[in-house]
C-alpha cells in the first residue's frame, strides 16, 4: 500500500520516537509511505495567529506537490493534519491561494494516521501482526483537538468521540477505558508561553485518566506527548501531587505488539519512562 | 492576569462590529448568547473575558477593548467553541482575526509571549522552510525572558539533547525559495 507521507518539522526533534516507531509499524503493516518530496512546514498555530493568507499558502504548497503524487497523504501530526486540510478544503472552494499556480485536482484523500490505520489498513491486518498482546495494559486514548475539530474541516464523524486509536488498542490486546477527555486540550503552545496555564490543562487530564483506572495515556500527536511527558515534574509541584504518567504513542504501542525489536530505544527517549510499567505488566 | 477595561456606559458602534465581521468573514450579530463556547472552553480559567462576552462586546462594536484582552491570547485555538456554535460562528478564527488586528495596530500586548513565541516560530520556518525546534526555542526564551530566560530553560533544554530530541543542524529544503516568496508576497 503506497501512501504520500507528511511527517511534520516534529518528527525529527522532539517526537523523534514518534518518527522512529511510525517507519517501523509502516514497514510491518506493509505501507509504503513515500515522504513528500521536499515538503515544508505547515504554518502551526503560527501562521494562523498571523495572517489568514500565510495560513492557507504554508501547508498549499505541499497539497500541490501531494497532488501531482496523486496518493492518499498520511499525517502523524494532529496540527500538520489540520492545517493540511484547512489548505485542502479552500483548494477544493477554489480560493485563490498566493502560490499555488491551480489546476489542484484534489484526486487524493489526507488522513490522520490513527485513521487510516484503523480504516485503511483495519483489524483483521493489524490482528496478524499481534505476536505479543498487549494483556493487562490499562491505557486512556488521548487524541487531542485537531484530529477532529471542527468537523467541518476534519470531516470527523463524532468530533467530540473519535474511536480509531481506542480500537487499535483494543485489537492489540490492550485493556482501553472509556473517558470524557479524549479530544480536550493540552494546552499547545501556552507550554512555553503561559506555562502555568498548560500545567494546569494537562493537571486535568491525568486527573481523569486516573479517575478511568488508566495507567497510561495512549497519544497521536507530537506536541500533544511533549507536553503531556515533559513537564510533570513542574505539574507536580504545582498541584502538589505527584504524577508519573507514561505518554505512549500509539504506533509504540503497536511496535510494542507487533514485537519490534527497537521498541526499548524508543522508550528511552521519554522523560517519563514507560518500560517499569511495561515490565511490570509483562510486556517488555 | 488582567482584566480588560469595559466602559460603564456603552453607545453600540455597528461599524466596528462590521469591522470584525468582515476581518473574520464570521456573523458576530448571529451570537444569541447560548454560552455554550464558554461553558466548553478549557482556558476560561485564565481568561478575563470569556468567549461568549467577547462576541457580545464585538456585537456591541468594544473592538479597541477586545484587541487588548488577554482572552484572544489566552485562547489555545482548540476549536472547541468553533464545533459547538449552534449559529456557526466560526469563534477560534474571530479569536485568530482579533489576534492579527492586535498585532497590526501595534497594541502592547500583556501576554506578550504569545505573539513572541509566533513571531520565533515563524522566522525559524522562514529561514529554513521547516521549523528548526531549538533555534525557534532559543530564540523565542531569548526575546521573551533573555538570558535569564534561557537559564531557566536550560535543564529541559540538556534533558531533550540526552535523549537525542535536539538536532543540532538546521533543516534544508530545496522550496525554500518558495517559503520565502509566501512570506514576501503576504507581508503586508
Amino acid at each position: 500500500m503506497e501512501v504520500s507521507y507528511y511527517p511534520g518539522c516534529s518528527i525529527e526533534g522532539i517526537a523523534r520516537e514518534y518518527g522512529e516507531s511510525v517507519a517501523a509499524v509502516a514497514r510491518i503493516l506493509g505501507i509504503d509511505l513515500k515522504e513528500l518530496e521536499d515538503w515544508t512546514c505547515c504554518g502551526a498555530a503560527s501562521a494562523h495567529a498571523t495572517d489568514d493568507m500565510l495560513a492557507l499558502a504554508l501547508p498549499a504548497r505541499n497539497l500541490e506537490t501531494a497532488d501531482k503524487a496523486g496518493l492518499d497523504m498520511v499525517v502523524p501530526c494532529a496540527a500538520c493534519y489540520s492545517r493540511l486540510k484547512h489548505a485542502d478544503k479552500a483548494l477544493r472552494a477554489g480560493t485563490k491561494i498566493e502560490g499555488v499556480n491551480g489546476g489542484y485536482k484534489g484526486d487524493f484523500r489526507i488522513k490522520h494516521l490513527v485513521d487510516f490505520i484503523w480504516e485503511e489498513v483495519g483489524e483483521k491486518a493489524i490482528l496478524e501482526k499481534v505476536s505479543k498482546p498487549l494483556s493487562g495494559l490499562k491505557a486512556v486514548c488521548y487524541y487531542g483537538c485537531l484530529i477532529t475539530r471542527p468537523p467541518r474541516i476534519t470531516d470527523a464523524v463524532d468530533a467530540d468521540n473519535p474511536e480509531s486509536m481506542d480500537n487499535i488498542l483494543k485489537t492489540l490486546g490492550a485493556e482501553v477505558k472509556n473517558w470524557s477527555y479524549k479530544t480536550d486540550c493540552c494546552g499547545a503552545e501556552h507550554v512555553l508561553t503561559m506555562p502555568e496555564v498548560a500545567w494546569k490543562m494537562i493537571q486535568k487530564l491525568f486527573d481523569m485518566a486516573e479517575e478511568a483506572g488508566a495507567d497510561a495515556i495512549a497519544v497521536a500527536c507530537p506536541m500533544c506527548q511533549s507536553n503531556l511527558d515533559t513537564h510533570q515534574d513542574e505539574i507536580s509541584a504545582q498541584a502538589g501531587k505527584q504524577y508519573n504518567v507514561p505518554i505512549i504513542y500509539s504506533t509504540e504501542l503497536m511496535g510494542l505488539a507487533f514485537g519490534a525489536p527497537e521498541a526499548d530505544k524508543w522508550f528511552a527517549r521519554h522523560f517519563v519512562d514507560p518500560r517499569p510499567l511495561l515490565r511490570e505488566k509483562g510486556l517488555l | 492576569m488582567t482584566v480588560a477595561k469595559i466602559p460603564e456606559k456603552i453607545s453600540p458602534r455597528p461599524s466596528l462590529r462590521r469591522k470584525i465581521e468582515d476581518l473574520s468573514g464570521q456573523k458576530i450579530a448571529a451570537c444569541f448568547q447560548c454560552e455554550k463556547c464558554t461553558n466548553g472552553c478549557p482556558v476560561t480559567f485564565a481568561m478575563d473575558v470569556v468567549p461568549h462576552r467577547l462576541m457580545r462586546m464585538l456585537q456591541l462594536g468594544l473592538l479597541d477593548e477586545a484587541i487588548r484582552s488577554d482572552t484572544i491570547w489566552v485562547c489555545a485555538s482548540c476549536e472547541t467553541c468553533t464545533t459547538r456554535c449552534p449559529n456557526d460562528i466560526d469563534i477560534a478564527h474571530v479569536m485568530d482575526a482579533l489576534r492579527q488586528l492586535s498585532q497590526r495596530e501595534g497594541i502592547k500586548v500583556v501576554q506578550k509571549n504569545a505573539p513572541t513565541f509566533h513571531a520565533a516560530f515563524l522566522a525559524s520556518l522562514r529561514r529554513h522552510g521547516r521549523v528548526h525546534e531549538p533555534e525557534m526555542a532559543v530564540e523565542y526564551m531569548l526575546r521573551s525572558g533573555g538570558l535569564s530566560g534561557l537559564r531557566k530553560q536550560a535543564g529541559t533544554g540538556m534533558a531533550m539533547f540526552k535523549r537525542g530530541k535536539i538536532k543540532l543542524l538546521p533543516p534544508r529544503v530545496r522550496a525554500g525559495r518558495q517559503v520565502k516568496n509566501i512570506f514576501k508576497k503576504v507581508k503586508r
